[in-house]
């Protein structure tokens, strides 16, 4: 039941978060939509878990450590990058462009 | 009284969907990072409450506690750490860069649409009300806690040694001088 409506709704949030990552220039907003594709991926995982067994919740509870982790790091680097450029934004930190 | 209740589920589905869907398009598109924050704290809750409507209560409420809770303080502690509460004149790339990122969309869209259209195989399928049943015996918590600590005991204590790698490389990247 509502497999196929779950995943729909699971595909348009990711795309939405696909898209953020695509126009934003604020690294923090950037992180967030990139938070925002992991949940519609992790909706994915419940739908399925209530056809295929139990083992798609495990999987969700291990994406949301993988995120918790990812958050972390993710957040002290942004940080790091802060004291170093004393800006967020992704279109001055350009050190790999050719 | 099961009919109407099976209506009631897909009725809730859709709100919450809608609601959803209506708060993730507002965090991406507002300027502010402070307002996109608290519009994906909805998101999430939203998320939460998909997961208790597909059977998920457990994790329904780990959503709220890690997610809306812990992740997000982070992500606005940093933005008031920084001082960006102020969206600033170029947090969105530039018409070209919105049309190419608008085209992108559409398509991977236009190719997740086939999702809807998905049926699990039908030898691995369980029977409809198969997850309820087994909550019903095993409880909400035990459901995911029996499996969790027997058939993934291994991935479960690397999830640890992952959590203190992060501890580590925040605490390394947080030092002053770097």
């Amino acid at each position: 039941m509502l497999l196929g409506p779950s995943l729909a709704v699971s595909a348009v949030l990711f795309t939405i978060g696909v898209a953020g990552v695509l126009v934003r220039r604020n690294a923090i907003v950037i992180f967030m939509c990139v938070e925002l594709m992991l949940n519609a991926v992790n909706l994915t995982f419940v739908a399925f878990a209530q056809r295929l067994g139990v083992a798609g919740q495990i999987f969700v509870f291990f994406v949301m450590a993988v995120a918790a982790a990812e958050a972390a790091v993710g957040l002290a680097i942004v940080l790091a990058i802060y004291r170093h450029r004393e800006t967020v934004d992704l279109g001055n930190i350009n050190l790999l462009k050719g | 009284m099961a009919w109407v209740s099976a209506h009631l589920t897909v009725l809730a589905f859709w709100v919450f969907a809608g609601v959803a869907i209506v708060s993730a398009t507002m965090c991406v598109t507002r300027r502010n990072p402070v307002a996109s924050a608290l519009w994906l704290v909805v998101t999430l809750f939203q998320l939460a409450a998909l997961f208790v409507v597909l059977d998920a209560q457990f994790l329904a409420v780990l959503q709220v506690l890690v997610y809306a809770g812990a992740i997000m303080v982070l992500f606005l502690f940093v933005i008031m750490l920084l001082n960006l509460g102020q969206g600033g004149p170029h947090d969105f790339k530039s018409a070209i860069g919105l049309g190419v990122g608008a085209v992108l969309a559409v398509l991977l869209l236009l190719q997740l649409s086939v999702l809807r259209h998905l049926e699990p195989p039908a030898a691995i399928a369980l029977p409809p009300g198969a997850m309820a049943a087994q909550q019903a015996r095993d409880g909400l918590v035990g459901t995911v806690a029996r499996p969790l600590f027997d058939a993934y005991l291994i991935p479960f204590e690397i999830t640890s040694l992952l959590l203190l790698a992060a501890i580590v490389g925040a605490v390394v990247l947080a030092m002053r001088k770097l």
